[in-house]
């Protein structure tokens, strides 16, 4: 589903601060995958992730979706296959912008937005079905902005969001890093029974070992821009904690 | 009464740059003083297609798409080379004040005898009541358009574009693309507002546009204070405040020429009430420790 060959990136080339943040990554993710990325800050996690997205391009090497080439296909065409959750909860969304409105969008995430109200009494109840399934009592606050909202609620949403249309493959950058405890469990959770519902590949990233621990088949540990180790769904079950927390010693 | 009348209608015929500078400052959260140019390009290609005896209906779409262009290419100035949104408005502005030169010949119009929107139609026969009458029934489509044009799909990804730029990227939208049409839409209703004061005035000068981007800025703050203050969030209802802002606008400079102040002073006047306005609700003097 999502072929890396030989890419590495290269910010501020031939400046003082140059840094290689991916060095010559190779990485196959099969169809209905769920890939956890760990590694310390700066390994090259997120790099990695923007340059699936489309937000940043690879300096060398290419990248396939899906078998078709990508490597220079801008984020906003690569939305075609890649639902995304980002780090802060307001990334996800649109503040100023309703519930619904929000969900609009997202449901035309692979298709021209025309210019057709689509926010039609039929797509509410349809969007207020979905959101139901939270049980955060949202469904009858569609109308409501939604920067009025908490940050578990909006990550849970921007969840919900993304298989809201056409989605193959999942991008989870740290989605619980600003959420209390209880909303990440419910938004990790969310997300697992999405990627299993729906059939989704996914890739997480997270600092939080125990999610790593918990979620996924298989298990990838980044450094300096590489891959250093690569778990398949066999070796993570019969890793511990402990094996986890010591990858990073 | 004639005085606020006059004030009346000058605020409707600055409508279109109020709804321009709503949709880039507010919807885009771009500050674009491209207005300045525009307003006076759709003004001189208003006089010079109508003293050419053109239609009244060929004049306003020429008007209207020479705003769009100049709006678009400060799109393109902004978002292809990168350049800040203030200096790519700049830029064109300045350039616009020639192109307005070259279009007009020279530097003043007078409309005699030419056709008008005012006079197109005859519901009443005082020319003044006429002019309100059409101008409000112009203005009301205009605003049910750009109404409409905001619910719609396209129209919720503009405003995402102006407030979350990271997730409507994700979402498959071309943001580039998204602000150029943006800013062609904001000047195109700029230079419709020249269309309307050319015919309205009867002539159109080189240096109408100068400082008229503080009318658009204040009846769009108004109608910010005003959309914040009764917490609206209806895209009608903040389009309609956005109307009257530019009304309540002319109608207090009007009554600030009424009052006797010096019609020098007139933009400082205005720089003043902008300022006052703009201010109110930060100053917030009697619950200091809220």
């Amino acid at each position: 589903m999502i072929e890396v060959n030989n890419v590495t990136k290269i910010f501020n080339r031939g400046k003082a601060n140059e840094v290689t943040a991916i060095r010559q990554l190779n990485l196959h993710i099969a169809a209905q995958q769920y890939v956890v990325i760990v590694g310390s800050n700066g390994s090259g996690k997120s790099t990695l992730l923007n340059l699936i997205a489309g937000n940043t391009m690879a300096s060398s090497g290419d990248i396939k979706l899906d078998g078709q080439v990508v490597t220079r296909l801008p984020d906003y065409r690569r939305s075609e296959w890649i639902a995304r959750v980002f780090q802060n909860p307001l990334s996800g969304t649109a503040p100023d912008l309703s519930i619904l409105d929000n969900f609009r969008l997202a449901a035309l995430r692979t298709r021209p937005k025309s210019l057709r109200i689509g926010t039609t009494e039929a797509f509410k109840k349809q969007v207020q079905d979905k959101i139901a399934v939270l049980g955060m009592g949202l469904e009858n606050k569609v109308q409501q902005a939604m920067g009025t909202l908490s940050g578990g609620q909006r990550q849970a949403l921007t969840l919900l969001m993304s298989v809201m249309d056409e989605c193959r493959v999942l991008l989870l950058d740290e989605p619980t890093a600003a959420l209390d405890p209880r909303s990440a469990d419910l938004v990790m959770r969310t997300a697992e029974e999405l990627i299993k519902t729906f059939k989704l590949t996914a890739i997480l990233i997270t600092h939080n070992l125990k999610d790593a621990f918990n979620y996924g088949n298989r298990l990838l540990f980044m450094s300096e821009g590489q891959i250093l180790k690569d778990y398949s769904r066999e070796e993570k079950l019969i890793l511990t904690q402990n094996d986890l927390f010591e990858l990073f010693g | 009464m004639d005085f606020y009348l006059t004030a009346l209608l000058q605020g409707l015929c600055f409508s279109g740059i109020a709804l321009g500078i709503y949709i880039s400052m507010k919807i885009f959260n771009i500050p674009d003083i491209t207005t300045d140019g525009s307003y006076t390009l759709g003004s001189m290609v208003t006089a010079v297609m109508l003293t050419h005896q053109q239609s009244l209906y060929t004049t306003l779409i020429a008007s209207v798409v020479a705003g769009a262009v100049a709006g678009a290419l400060t799109g393109v100035i902004h978002t292809k080379l990168k350049i800040n949104a203030l200096l790519s408005g700049i830029l064109v502005m300045t350039a616009l004040y020639s192109v307005n030169l070259v279009v007009a010949g020279r530097s003043n119009i007078p409309l005699i005898g030419t056709a008008s929107l005012y006079s197109a139609i005859t519901f009443v026969t005082d020319l003044n009541l006429n002019t309100l009458i059409v101008l409000l029934g112009v203005v009301a489509v205009l605003t049910a358009l750009i109404g409409y044009l905001l619910k719609t799909d396209f129209g919720i990804a503009m405003r995402a574009t102006g407030n979350s730029e990271t997730m409507i990227r994700a979402l498959g939208v071309n943001t580039d693309r998204m602000k150029i049409i943006g800013l062609a839409l904001a000047n195109a209703l700029t230079a419709l507002s020249g269309f309307f004061i050319t015919q309205q005035q009867g002539y159109a000068d080189i240096s109408m546009g100068i400082g008229i981007v503080i009318t658009g800025l204040g009846s769009v703050i108004i109608a910010e204070s005003l959309i914040n203050w009764l917490q609206i969030t209806s895209v009608w209802t903040s389009l309609m405040l956005v109307l009257l802002g530019a009304i309540i606008f002319q109608m207090v400079l009007a009554l600030t020429l009424a009052l006797g102040v010096d019609a020098n002073m007139l933009k400082a006047v205005t720089a003043i009430f902008v300022l006052i306005i703009v201010s109110l609700p930060r100053l917030k003097l009697l619950n200091r420790y809220d």
